[in-house]
């Protein structure tokens, strides 16, 4: 069976200031599939989400999105100003105007309703991460982009949040693009994994991923059990070996 | 009350009403050295509206969008850091506009109700101009206030969320420029900012939501442009920057209350 891919991206490249950051990239998400971009620090991963969101134009290469497709974007960071008195609520509908029944909902859905009225720079990390996924669920996406959306979330959280994002595509029906920095972290959730450093190292099943010689070689074989802090100590040159060091 | 006091009032709350809601805005982006940049170059406009013989208001509009803009482009380039960019352009469109009006010869005018204000000469025309763009700005600003509001909290969310942030941002600066333009009679291009942002600071402390925040800096303005005049009036003082000290007084007081007011 053969499903039109929600988007998909072609050979893109792109240099910012003269040095490559990404090269050659194709990846592409069907509906109800998650794809997890994972990759060390620097290896691309938010400059190739920037490209995908519109943010960011390639030097090369091809993005194909289909027709009408309604994109929810997580950002990475997000700090609204200290000056700005804004709720949860007010934030949420930011984006979109909805109700406060709706909004109420979608905060249950997310396990944050407590915090509705609360002032959006007086929640914790966690709490932050669930409103910014309401806010992107409000738009009722086709594909979810979520740039590392469990940073700054504790263990237990960690592990709520990524059910809760596993569990969206059979219900909500959209596709998902997870940026991580770990592949432990989301293994369990996803179903295909490209592993970047500013080219494609491998993809496939994250099974496949963690056995495969090029993942090992990036993160190290130590690094690919442990690997939440990975310590780059070589240099990768452009086709992803080592250089001597 | 006489026909005089009524005009420099109906002026000065022309101003500060729409100072209010901007002024916030400022305050949210982190923009107040941008406003100051912006009000520098106004000097320059003056000294346009002279030789072009139009009003200088139009004047300084014109030149400070035309500074707004060429800042957006060399902000582009990344060459250098945005403060040191500002900086420069700051201090030399002022020193510009000092120089250029300097040389006008056959112009004699007095620079320091430029640089300070001087609303205590307001007249009927200059009233028309600033309620004029205080009601353009106003509307502009109802209309934009949600895209804004997204886009001042993060612009790539607002982006994907379907906001054209790069206009939105230009349209915010061509608001700027207008206030500049028609505050200028109020404080004088020096002061300008303190006018935008203090009271929009002092509002802070009392505001649960970004309207009344506005709402409220608005007020906490046509407040100090009451308490600056009277004491011009009272104790003979030149009336801008009595005006930009009640809104700092007012900001202090508020803060006192709103900490008093806490548990």
């Amino acid at each position: 069976m053969s499903v039109d891919p929600l988007l998909k991206m072609e050979n893109i490249s792109i240099s910012i200031r003269g040095s490559p950051i990404v090269q050659g990239v194709s990846l592409q998400v069907k509906p109800e599939e998650i794809v997890a971009l994972i990759g060390p620090n620097g290896a691309g991963k938010s400059t190739l989400v920037n490209i995908m969101l519109g943010l960011l134009r390639p030097d090369s290469g091809r993005i194909v999105i289909k027709n009408g497709l309604k994109i929810g974007y997580m950002p990475q960071k997000l700090i609204v100003p200290d000056t700005l008195p804004l709720t949860v609520q007010r934030f949420i509908t930011l984006g979109k105007p909805a109700s406060r029944i709706i909004v109420r909902e979608l905060l249950i859905e997310v396990g944050a309703e407590r915090i509705l009225d609360s002032p959006v720079q007086k929640i914790s990390g966690g709490e932050l991460q669930r409103v910014l996924l309401a806010r992107a669920l409000l738009r009722q996406p086709d594909l979810l982009v979520l740039d590392e959306p469990i940073q700054g979330v504790d263990l237990n959280g960690q592990y709520e949040l990524h059910d809760l994002i596993g569990n969206l595509p059979r219900k909500r029906g959209c596709g998902i693009l997870m940026v991580s920095h770990d592949l432990h972290l989301v293994m369990a959730t996803t179903d295909h994994v490209v592993c970047l450093n500013r080219h494609v190292c491998c993809s496939g099943h994250p099974d496949h991923v963690a056995r495969d010689p090029a993942y090992l070689k990036l993160f190290g074989i130590e690094g690919a059990r442990t690997l939440a802090i990975y310590h780059h100590d070589h240099h990768h040159d452009i086709h992803g070996s080592v250089e001597g060091k | 009350m006489d026909e005089f006091l009524l005009r420099v009032l109906f002026g000065g709350f022309g101003v500060a009403l729409i100072a209010g809601p901007l002024g916030a805005f400022i305050v949210w982006r982190r923009m107040a050295y941008f406003g100051d940049t912006l009000s520098h170059s106004g000097l320059l406009g003056i000294v346009f509206g002279i030789v072009l013989d139009v009003n200088p208001a139009l004047g300084i509009a014109v030149t400070c969008l035309g500074v707004a803009l060429a800042l957006v482009l060399l902000q582009r380039q990344q060459s250098l850091a945005t403060d040191t960019l500002l900086g420069i352009i700051s201090h030399t469109t002022l020193s510009l506009g000092l120089v250029t009006l300097a040389s006008l010869e056959t112009v004699r005018c007095d620079l320091a109700s430029y640089l300070f204000g001087d609303i205590l000469s307001v007249s009927i025309t200059d009233l028309y101009w600033i309620w004029g763009g205080n009601l353009f700005t106003i509307s502009i600003l109802v209309w934009l206030w949600r895209p804004l509001l997204a886009a001042t909290v993060h612009e790539e969310l607002a982006y994907v969320e379907g906001i054209p942030v790069f206009r939105v941002r230009l349209i915010f600066m061509l608001l700027i420029a207008i206030v500049i333009a028609v505050a200028m009679k109020v404080v004088g291009i020096l002061l300008i900012t303190s006018l935008l942002i203090i009271p929009a600071a002092a509002a802070q402390r009392f505001a649960q939501s970004p309207e009344s925040m506005a709402v409220l800096a608005s007020f906490f303005g046509c407040l100090a442009i009451g308490l600056g005049l009277y004491a011009s009036l009272q104790w003979d003082t030149p009336a801008g920057p009595s005006v930009v000290i009640a809104t700092t007084t007012l900001f202090i007081l508020g803060s006192a209350v709103s900490r008093w007011l806490q548990p």
